[in-house]
């Protein structure tokens, strides 16, 4: 450690003002926060020493997606090999779901951090690493096999014109992820919807590769595909299963356990907001539940938490704390309206079937306006009260 | 009558004042009718017949229109000059016609239109008034094309209905953006030509 330390203050003059290499001052300095707690103190007023900086908040974030992130790996080669009626054994399952999984990450992030270095290059700013939590993410919220071109546009996309157009980290409105995302369903719909795009190397001419045709009894329909009793009977996908995450989906959000142990990671860490999850929560299961009481619907509404991308996307995503509300009222607001939207479009609106990212985009849009409310509400019942006094 | 500086009269309403990325006006239009390079070629067409004949029209009767009522008497002659140009289109290019359905009727309700009647014809002589109103016409046009030209290209690989992008692309996993067909994304490009545009003209940029 003491001789990268050497290494990184032998470096540094080339890299400050006036150096050889001044002009990539913003890229040096990323590195160098990205490996020491940087030494900077605040020198007016008073102020809180504490060595947590956004970095650090961010990799808790990071960290919490590995389970979510392992299990994914381990699906998609469980899928695959369900899919062709292989019997492969843990580490060829690994294998494949490593095979298909990095190369999403390497387009993922080397296409989104050259983005970001490369604005911040240009404003002169520090790189932010904000990019390292949606970099982390993407790979997680979309179908294994979609083409990583698409991906790079997509990321592209949501990176320029979803983030630094509005000043870069800390300042979008919407989660770059779930704009990704977004970008891709309305892009490129057969990529991202379908029988056939969840389980790794269903495309055509993938079969001589993999060894043999698809099992009979074996569909690729996600459990959302087919929301009745009935249909998640007939696949073959029961509560459990679901719960476990054994089921075709986006990479990371089948597994209910994986997600529940990032969600003990952020929330022990006090990083993600446990109002915007628990109201997120109640939110879908109230609808769930409505929709259920009405007949709408044959599903109990806690079917609808452990299908699709429901948790994940609250967990994760949802509590993004640049997008969502800051208030602590708007957060229950915000958060409720997120999951009883997203269960509303899951019900009422088959054409999309999965609402989570619909919802939570449309909640991040209005979520300054809820921070609003909240807060000329606070201050016209406070004015109230000192008329009261008076 | 002071005089007029043709140049200027021309050149600065496609560029420096352009009516869509500067005035931000006619936007609605621009999103719709750019799907397709052809229909938006059509469009921008008529609107420049549109603008330069009305402002030539109500510059010649300017002296005699009486102020209170002016605005309606605006709207007769633009409304005169839609009902030709929609009539013609009619007659004579009806697939693109249909194709542009109710917005070459709302060329009426395009700002630019009244935008320039107001600002230049009223004020000043029919030649110039003429000629301010196609500039105008032609730096609506002009934008229309290059969002069209991207819309058209990325959407559905061709250009005017020609295929662009070969077959070997398809076959080798080139897919058409479907978002781009939709109208956020000719919003999402004319944000681009405006970001562009500011970047080299600098003094445009707000402070």
């Amino acid at each position: 450690m003491n001789g990268l330390r050497k290494l990184v203050d032998k470096v540094k003059p080339t890299f400050e003002k006036g150096g050889k290499l001044g002009f990539l001052h913003s890229t040096f300095d990323a590195f160098e926060t990205f490996l020491f707690v940087p030494n900077t103190v605040t020198t007016k007023g008073a102020h809180i020493r504490d060595c947590v900086d956004l970095k650090r908040v961010m990799i808790m974030v990071v960290i919490s997606l590995v389970p979510a992130m392992l299990f994914g790996i381990w699906n998609t080669g469980y899928q695959h090999s369900l899919a062709y009626g292989l019997d492969w054994g843990f580490w060829p399952i690994v294998g494949y779901g490593l095979v298909k999984v990095i190369p999403l990450y390497l387009v993922s992030y080397i296409v989104g951090l050259a983005i970001e270095f490369t604005s911040a290059q240009l404003r002169g700013h520090e790189v932010n690493e904000g990019y390292l939590v949606s970099g982390m993410l993407i790979p997680l919220i979309v179908p294994v096999d979609v083409p990583l071109w698409m991906l790079a546009i997509a990321v592209a996309f949501a990176v320029i014109f979803g983030k630094e157009c509005f000043g870069g980290t800390g300042m979008n409105i919407w989660n770059p992820a779930l704009l990704t995302r977004a970008f891709l369903f309305f892009s490129y719909p057969s990529k991202m919807s379908g029988d056939t795009v969840w389980v790794g190397g269903l495309g055509a001419g993938e079969n001589a590769w993999c060894g043999g045709p698809v099992a009979d009894a074996f569909s690729g329909a996600t459990p959302l595909a087919n929301p009745t009793m009935a249909g998640l009977a007939d696949h073959g996908y029961s509560l459990l299963n679901m719960f476990l995450g054994t089921v075709p989906g986006s990479v990371g959000e089948t597994s209910v356990i994986a997600i529940l142990l990032g969600a003990i990671i952020l929330l022990g860490t006090g990083v993600a907001s446990w109002k915007i999850m628990l109201s997120s929560v109640i939110g879908g299961l109230a609808v769930g539940y409505l929709g259920y009481a009405c007949g709408a619907t044959d599903l109990p509404g806690y079917y609808q938490l452990v299908m699709g991308g429901f948790l994940f996307g609250t967990v994760f995503m949802a509590t993004d704390p640049v997008t969502s509300a800051q208030t602590e009222c708007g957060k229950w607001i915000y958060g409720f309206l997120v999951g009883a939207l997203a269960v509303t479009v899951r019900i009422w609106n088959p054409g999309y079937a999965e609402g989570m990212m619909l919802a939570i985009l449309l909640m991040n849009t209005f979520a300054p306006l809820i921070d609003h409310c909240v807060i000329s509400c606070s201050i016209s019942r406070r004015a109230k009260k000192v008329k009261v006094a008076k | 009558m002071k005089d007029i500086n043709w140049k200027e009269t021309l050149l600065n309403p496609i560029f420096k004042g352009n009516p869509i990325t500067v005035l931000v006006l006619g936007i609605c239009s621009s999103l719709a009718v750019t799907v397709q390079l052809k229909g938006a070629c059509v469009m921008a067409l008529s609107v420049i017949i549109v603008t330069g004949l009305s402002s030539f029209v109500v510059s010649l009767i300017r002296k005699s229109i009486p102020n209170r009522i002016r605005i309606i008497v605006q709207l007769v002659v633009v409304a005169l000059m839609v009902i030709l140009v929609d009539q013609v289109l009619k007659a004579y290019a009806y697939s693109v016609s249909k194709t542009l359905s109710v917005y070459v009727g709302l060329i009426i309700t395009n700002c630019i239109v009244m935008g320039r009647i107001e600002a230049y014809a009223l004020g000043n002589k029919p030649i110039p008034s003429l000629l301010d109103g196609l500039a105008n016409g032609a730096g609506y046009g002009m934008i229309l094309i290059i969002v069209a030209f991207f819309r058209e290209l990325l959407g559905s690989g061709t250009l005017f209905g020609f295929r662009i992008i070969p077959e070997a692309f398809y076959t080798a996993g080139y897919m058409n953006n479907g978002l781009v067909i939709l109208p956020p994304m000719a919003l999402i490009l004319l944000g681009c030509i405006v970001w562009i545009q500011r970047g080299v003209q600098k003094d445009l940029q707000e402070k």
